[in-house]
């Protein structure tokens, strides 16, 4: 068949197109034709399908992700925004640090090797394309109940994609999380988060500016693999019974990876580069059009000098496909021989594809004859906004009204001893070391603090010891009972936890897992989300440098509960100053920080005794979030305290026994005046954090507390080998540890 | 003159920045190596790093074996050059027939990332002299491929010339035969194991500081030759 050219195009206005099966509305086709003054040709319609996608425009999202610039705290911090392929943030002493979180969730359900593998290699490619060194990994993660059939197909091959890329590619993973509940069981959530350092003067950003410049696609060979991942896969809700959409998911290479990473960092160390992209979701139909759109000048492409690991593509099948492991790069003529010998040196093939041109097109060439001719921003950035209704679901209010406070305490002390156990040995709760066990978190040896840590802590400088940390956290049953509280919790947690680390958090990156954007209830969480964390990272001051937006997280009906995943990035002057988790002193002091109240809606220990998701999640207060977090990094810098862990899901008998586990010791707990051991062990009031204080700080710790009017209870020691909650009952850790260490490897081992 | 060890990079090396950081701790000069490059640039001992070298396709460390850099690196070692070969440089090691046996999938068919104790068995190595036999060290191990195999005469070989260098503690982690962690070559300059010692050798960053013995054994040997 001969190729669809805009000469024909223009000719034959009348040619139907599979538009429709391409992902695109009705209305949408006929604004590309208005755009074009024509009928597009195969490879526009191509190109605009995916570029249009709700993953890769926005669509349906962007008039509420708008808040999180406009209500954006001023943050010198700041050094690039949302827009580029990651922000990036000044942490001192002339460094940057660049980092994202994104999904990889259709992909993982469908196929969670490949999924995940290449949902790691995508955000790698993203940290790098900004003049980075990526330097470490996390990967946030939801799947269905943990008992459930077709977790044990999903689980162990997400952690086995994630481990093999991950590994392969030399970079630590430093933490993260792992959840289950069965709103996921169709839809499980693959995030992942890379994080990069360079210095100021090395940032790179995604444009094609210089007429004469050449364009150079360089690394794996393009192949049929991915195509339609973002406007088939990621754009649409999966029917139960519908065709298999396997091809739809790329398939991974880390070791073409690591040679593009090194190959790259050469290429930059040289200076190499006027602008560079890596090509990811929608592949060279988002890189070209997005490279030429942020120039000065338009780009022409020959498309058939693409190498290609199956001749007979046809140029719309290149231009949609979504191998991994490629890059782009706009690099002057005097440059060129270079580029191409360093991409030699580390056996990556290279190839120039086109050039910057003086005019404004972005023209696409097939054998000498032209497929595509249009003006580059109307694909990359004039795709369609809706305004999607939103209506506050008609079952929030009965579920706000199903309070936990009806539910059944435990009525002595035997009850509550044994739904410790029951708790600690949950799922969500048990140890997750089955899974962070299969992950490198020793290579580049610059790991300082890694899962289960409450922060992954990387050393940036090993002259200055200067460092970053990193948290991810979301709760997708605080998120449903009230979405705007739950992503201030999401966000109040990681903020809470870089903090606990000694780090003082900076930025804020997020990833936004919703259900279907058709839906009003669903847009209107989505909405209460959006506003909720960009009001709090205006109180918080940390910004949003840029994120993710998965939406039609669905099967049929049922939506995933709303999932705000956020990532907070943090700095420490000195990770020897770092706090850890571990109670690792006999005779240290245990304060608990913070104000607790009898708070269970949405809290673990509602989940795991009663099977009870209802009333409200705890009550956000974000100057108490800001205050605490200062006192744990004054305490950490001045030797105040030797260990500390965030107060979240599970409550302080959580944290304790992770503290006393970590670090082989017990704990003597004295339940304080006012409370019932029920509440101070179980309620996950937000803003707290259990520390142990060495006795001879012990004065200076309350001084500084109660000069900051942070509300300070003195609530045991670390003793023994024992947790013993005095008056109510004494686990040994022995027992402890086995019940919270069994679960994964007898659900997954 | 400081004492220069060379440190081998091959495409889908790891840990090669992690050993020359190693080597300088310990008080050498680390020197880059490429695996195009047949010249080893005057060093007086080589380190094969861990990662995945060449992709490990078709099997581990069975390409590396072939590049360029090995053929000097073969040579010299058979002249009595120090070589340690950590993870990845431990199957180029056996690939390479500098030392008897091979490397397999796990048992338990799952990369595992853990601080390891081992047992030093031999502490003549040129790699292991400022250890003492029967020690106990603690040290990263971190792999997919790690099970030690060979065929029993050869293990019995190992067992009664003492070549067997390290062994696991407190649980066999990959299936290795006899709990082997590590051996070397009968002059003992080759030594290669599956355990990453350059990845303790800081209080900040390791489980322990027990893998800087490797790199100051081999300093201390270069400096009396």
């Amino acid at each position: 068949m001969s190729v669809d050219t805009t000469k024909h195009a223009a000719e034959t206005p009348d040619t139907p197109q599979p538009w429709a099966e391409l992902g695109l509305k009705e209305d949408e086709y006929q604004r590309i034709r208005e755009i074009l003054g024509r009928r597009p040709t195969g490879a526009e319609l191509a190109m605009y399908s995916v570029m249009w996608s709700e993953h890769c425009s926005y669509k349906s999202s962007k008039v509420h992700l708008r808040q999180f610039g406009e209500k954006a705290p001023a943050s010198d911090a700041m050094l690039v925004g949302i827009g580029e392929n990651a922000g990036v943030v000044d942490i001192g002493q002339g460094y940057a640090a660049t980092f994202k979180v994104e999904s990889h969730n259709h992909p993982s359900y469908i196929e969670p090797y490949q999924g995940a593998a290449t949902g790691i290699g995508g955000i790698v490619r993203d940290i790098l394309a900004m003049g980075a060194r990526p330097v470490a990994v996390m990967d946030p993660l939801r799947f269905g109940a943990a008992d459930h059939p077709d977790t044990r197909r999903v689980l162990p091959g997400v952690v086995a994609g994630i481990g093999g890329y991950g590994n392969c590619l030399g970079l630590p993973n430093i933490g993260g999380e792992i959840v289950f509940d069965s709103c996921y069981q169709g839809n499980p959530l693959v995030n992942a988060l890379c994080v990069g350092v360079m210095r100021h003067e090395d940032i790179h950003l995604a444009k094609a500016s210089g007429a004469g410049n050449k364009v150079i696609l360089y690394g794996a060979r393009t192949g049929g693999d991915g195509i339609g991942g973002v406007s088939v896969l990621a754009s649409e809700t999966f029917d139960a019974d519908g065709p298999s959409r396997r091809p739809a998911v790329q398939v991974g290479d880390p070791f073409q990876e690591k040679l593009l990473i090194e190959c790259t960092l050469e290429v930059f160390a040289e200076d190499l580069v006027v602008g560079i992209q890596d090509l990811g979701g929608a592949g060279l139909s988002c890189a070209t059009s997005e490279l030429a759109s942020a120039g000065s000048g338009g780009m022409r492409v020959e498309l058939d000098t693409v190498p290609l690991r199956d001749a007979t593509l046809s140029p719309e099948e290149i231009l949609m496909s979504e191998s991994q492991e490629r890059m782009c790069a706009i690099v002057t003529p005097e440059n060129t021989e270079r580029f191409l010998e360093i991409c030699e040196k580390w056996d990556v093939i290279a190839t120039v594809i086109g050039e910057v041109t003086d005019g404004e097109r972005l023209e696409i060439t097939w054998h000498g004859e032209q497929i595509v001719d249009v003006i580059p921003g109307t694909v990359a950035h004039e795709g369609p906004v809706y305004e999607r209704p939103l209506a506050r679901p008609d079952w929030l209010d009965a579920l706000q009204a199903d309070s936990a406070a009806k539910l059944a305490q435990p009525a002595n002390a035997d009850e509550l001893r044994a739904q410790v156990l029951a708790l600690v040995s949950s799922p969500n709760q048990a140890a997750k070391s089955w899974v962070t066990d299969q992950y490198d978190r020793y290579v580049l040896g610059n790991t300082v603090l890694a899962t289960p840590e409450d922060s992954g802590m990387i050393r940036v400088d090993e002259e200055t010891n200067l460092g970053v940390a990193l948290a991810t956290d979301g709760n997708g049953r605080y998120a449903k009972l009230d979405p705007y509280a739950g992503a201030q919790l999401a966000l109040a947690e990681a903020y809470r936890n870089v903090a606990a680390s000694g780090a003082k958090p900076l930025a804020v990156t997020d990833c936004l897992n919703f259900g279907s954007p058709e839906d009003p209830a669903v847009m209107w969480q989505f909405a209460e989300a959006c506003r909720g964390l960009a009001d709090a990272c205006a109180t918080l001051g940390t910004p949003v440098t840029g994120g993710n937006v998965s939406l039609y997280n669905q099967t049929g009906e049922q939506a995933i509960h709303p999932t705000p995943v956020v990532g907070v990035l943090g700095v420490i002057d000195d990770v020897n100053r770092r706090t850890p988790m571990a109670f690792r002193e006999e005779g240290q002091l245990l304060y608990l920080l913070g104000d607790t109240r009898e708070e269970f809606g949405g809290s673990a220990w509602s989940q795991v005794v009663h099977d009870h998701l209802g009333g409200l999640p705890p009550k956000v207060d974000l100057e108490r979030e800001r205050l605490l977090a200062e006192i744990l990094v004054n305490a950490s810098r001045d030797g105040m305290i030797d260990a500390a862990h965030d107060l979240s899901d599970g409550g302080l008998i959580q944290a304790v026994t992770e503290s006393c586990l970590k670090g082989g010791h017990g704990a003597r707990l004295v339940v304080p005046d006012g409370l019932s051991a029920f509440t101070f062990l179980f309620s996950e009031s937000a803003g707290r954090a259990v520390v142990a204080v060495p006795r001879s700080e012990e004065v200076r710790f309350n001084d500084m507390c109660g000069a900051r009017g942070l509300p300070v209870t003195r609530v045991g020691v670390v003793d023994g080998d024992t947790i013993e909650v005095q008056g109510e009952f004494t686990l040994p850790l022995a027992e402890l540890r086995e019940a919270h260490e069994r679960t994964l490897p007898e659900l997954f081992g | 003159m400081t004492t220069r060890i060379g440190v081998v990079t091959f495409p889908g090396s790891l840990d090669d920045s992690d050993a020359r950081r190693a080597v300088r701790l310990a008080g050498g000069e680390p020197v880059a190596l490429w695996h195009r490059d047949r010249d080893l640039h005057q060093v007086d001992a080589v380190v094969l790093p861990g990662g995945f070298s060449y992709g490990d396709y078709l099997r581990c460390g069975a390409i590396a074996r072939f590049s360029p850099v090995m053929e000097t690196v073969i040579e010299q070692a058979r002249g009595g050059m120090p070589v340690l070969g950590i993870c990845n440089g431990f199957q180029v090691l056996c690939e390479s027939h500098l030392l008897p046996g091979a490397l397999t999938r796990n048992d338990h068919l799952h990369f595992v990332c853990r601080d390891q104790r081992l047992k030093v068995e031999n502490a003549d190595t040129a790699w292991t002299a400022d250890y003492t036999a029967g020690q106990e060290i603690t040290v990263p191990l971190k792999n997919g491929e790690g099970g030690y195999v060979a065929d029993e005469r050869t293990l019995d070989e190992l067992e009664a010339e003492g070549r067997v260098v390290f062994r696991y503690l407190g649980g066999n982690p990959n299936g290795s035969r006899r709990d082997i962690a590590g051996i070397t070559n009968a002059a003992g300059n080759v030594v290669g194991l599956m355990p990453h010692p350059e990845h303790a050798v800081e209080p900040l960053t390791g489980p322990t500081t027990d893998g800087l013995g490797f790199f100051t054994s081999v300093l201390k040997k270069l400096v009396q030759a």
